[in-house]
């Protein structure tokens, strides 16, 4: 099965929305038609065929040869099938994605993965502000799936996650995981003030913590298979996820500031 | 019936019959070998016969820690019970009473299966609140506080309606001693065997029954054809040269793993000899009309 491959001609002169630009809504058409998809958002008019020259293809795989941080909602509500971009991509890239596979080998924008709720989401560079975080009015974040991030990210990662889980293995800025509801979050990177503020459940896990809030309570260590598991689960997405959860941990629960049934494991 | 005679061993022209069974296996990791046994052995006690247990079970093998969802060492249980409801029941209360309780374990799905029954989704309860749900992909843990660290159970475990209950041997001997003998080597070849338990005692049961009974409270009792004492006295199946019969019981969760099992078994006995082990090797059944499952000896010849 070949690729659609859609090659970056030059830099774009205005953001682009790319969320038509998924495989099940590009299959089955021909050349002409995806070169004409308008992808402007502005009044000057743009279509796909005036950023990208584009090569057909007969699979459920959509290829961006080179990227931009001008790329807006890229994979976003995606349900199956693959998108892979190699290079950066702006806003809300895998926004309310359900399924399939996103791959940016660059950077993202901010409100990556803004609420997907399943599939695998991967950033092979940094990403911005508000990493899977719910948009004005949303009550939930992400609601499942998978997001690997392999650089750092802006603040309040994880916002209102509900379900899923999120690594990130560089550095993270302030309050990741604010207001969680449920869900898992590994930072392994240096981690901003107040982690899990106000989280409501769910697990954070961090290699190298700031100092926690007094909301979070220390429960000690005990013994317990749920780190071996998600050792185990975490293995083939991130080596040092996986080790951080074999080595020794210590929980501190909260934040007691909200329901306080969340818990935030540190190194021993 | 035409024995046939294989290094000395007399094997009836006859067949095991079988009934279906709805069956389940759990995987139980605890920090070390000796505990994960030890939950494996007492969720799985009292479990011989759907009669008078509810559920019949056993240990089907060891599992590595390299090879357990939390990296400890594992043993794989098999449950069998005759109704999806029954054996609902059973599960959580074996795994309630003796798995939740025993120190350091925990519980996993061990089969993949359209249907499924709960374990953690109930046994959750006793969390009091303060159960933590973990899901990843498809699977569903959940964590509950307890006094040693935490009770980790998988949400929900396979069921299958394709479980076989009831294939078995006879084995027959000269005396006790030898008798025993041959039903231990074929146990020990038949446990080998993946998917199959033998649940009872050691996987070997003495007391076979019959259906029906003089007395109107019994629904089984004890299968006079095949005692040695009643020689005689009743239309006996056994000829002189038989001292002691024991029977092997097989439950499965499909109908090769017991015609594997009782291939095993008849192998070892076969092996074994005449001198040192059984004379005749036979197999229940009643005449073929209630069980739909029947595993002819002759077809499971070494």
């Amino acid at each position: 099965m070949k690729p659609f491959v859609l090659t970056l001609k030059a830099s774009p002169v205005q953001r682009l929305d790319l969320s038509q630009l998924l495989p099940h809504l590009l299959a089955g058409k021909s050349i002409a038609e995806i070169a004409a998809i308008d992808i402007a958002t502005t009044r000057e008019k743009v279509s796909v065929g005036d950023v990208f020259k584009v090569a057909a293809g007969d699979g459920d795989e959509i290829r961006f040869e080179g990227g931009s941080e001008r790329f807006d909602g890229i994979g976003r509500g995606l349900q199956s099938g693959r998108i892979t971009v190699n290079g950066d991509v702006g806003m809300e890239a895998g926004r309310q994605m359900s399924g399939g596979a996103l791959n940016i080998s660059g950077r993202a924008g901010p409100y990556a993965g803004s609420c997907m709720s399943g599939g695998r989401m991967e950033i092979g560079g940094d990403a911005g502000d508000f990493l899977t975080a719910p948009r004005e009015g949303e009550m939930q974040g992400m609601t499942g799936g998978m997001l690997v991030v392999r650089g750092s990210t802006g603040e309040r990662p994880g916002d209102r996650l509900r379900r899923g889980t999120i690594v990130i293995e560089g550095h993270t800025g302030n309050c990741p995981g604010s207001r969680m509801i449920a869900g898992t979050l590994v930072v392994l990177g240096r981690c901003g003030a107040h982690p899990g503020f106000l989280m409501k459940r769910g697990t954070i896990a961090l290699a190298r913590p700031p100092v926690l809030g007094a909301t979070f309570v220390d429960s000690g260590q005990f013994a317990s298979s749920f780190p071996g598991i998600f050792s185990r689960l975490l293995q083939n997405e991130s080596r040092g996820a996986a080790k951080l959860f074999r080595g020794s941990l210590r929980r501190f629960s909260g934040d007691m500031a909200a329901l306080g049934k969340g818990e935030i494991y540190v190194p021993a | 019936m035409r024995p046939m005679i294989k290094n000395g061993i007399r094997i009836d022209e006859s067949f095991a019959e079988a009934f279906p069974m709805r069956g389940t296996a759990l995987l139980i990791t605890a920090p070390n070998r000796r505990w994960a046994r030890q939950a494996a052995v007492t969720m799985t006690g009292f479990a011989t016969s759907v009669i008078g247990c509810g559920a019949e079970a056993g240990i089907d093998c060891d599992v590595d820690a390299r090879e357990t969802p939390d990296g400890r060492p594992g043993v794989r249980v098999l449950l069998f019970a005759m109704s999806s409801d029954e054996l609902q029941k059973q599960v959580v209360n074996r795994v309630g009473q003796c798995v939740l309780t025993s120190p350091g374990s925990a519980c996993f799905s061990d089969l993949v299966a359209e249907d499924h029954l709960k374990v953690g989704d109930s046994l959750r309860y006793f969390g009091d609140g303060w159960q933590i749900s973990k899901k990843f992909d498809d699977r569903h843990f959940w964590r509950v506080p307890v006094m040693d660290g935490e009770f980790l159970c998988e949400g929900v475990t396979g069921l299958t309606k394709g479980a076989v209950g009831g294939g078995n041997l006879l084995i027959m001997g000269a005396d006790h001693e030898k008798t025993l003998r041959a039903a231990e080597a074929a146990a020990d070849a038949m446990n080998g065997v993946r998917d199959v338990v033998l649940p009872f005692p050691g996987g070997i049961v003495r007391s076979g029954s019959k259906v029906g009974s003089k007395y109107k409270v019994m629904f089984a009792s004890t299968n006079d054809a095949y005692c040695p004492s009643l020689r005689g006295q009743v239309n006996t199946a056994l000829e002189d040269d038989i001292g002691c019969v024991l029977e092997i019981v097989i439950d499965g969760l499909t109908e090769a793993a017991i015609a594997d099992a009782m291939r095993a078994g008849i192998a070892a006995i076969v092996k074994l000899g005449p001198r040192a082990g059984a004379r005749r090797i036979g197999a229940g059944n009643y005449g073929g009309k209630l069980g739909p499952f029947h595993f002819h000896l002759k077809d499971l010849l070494p």
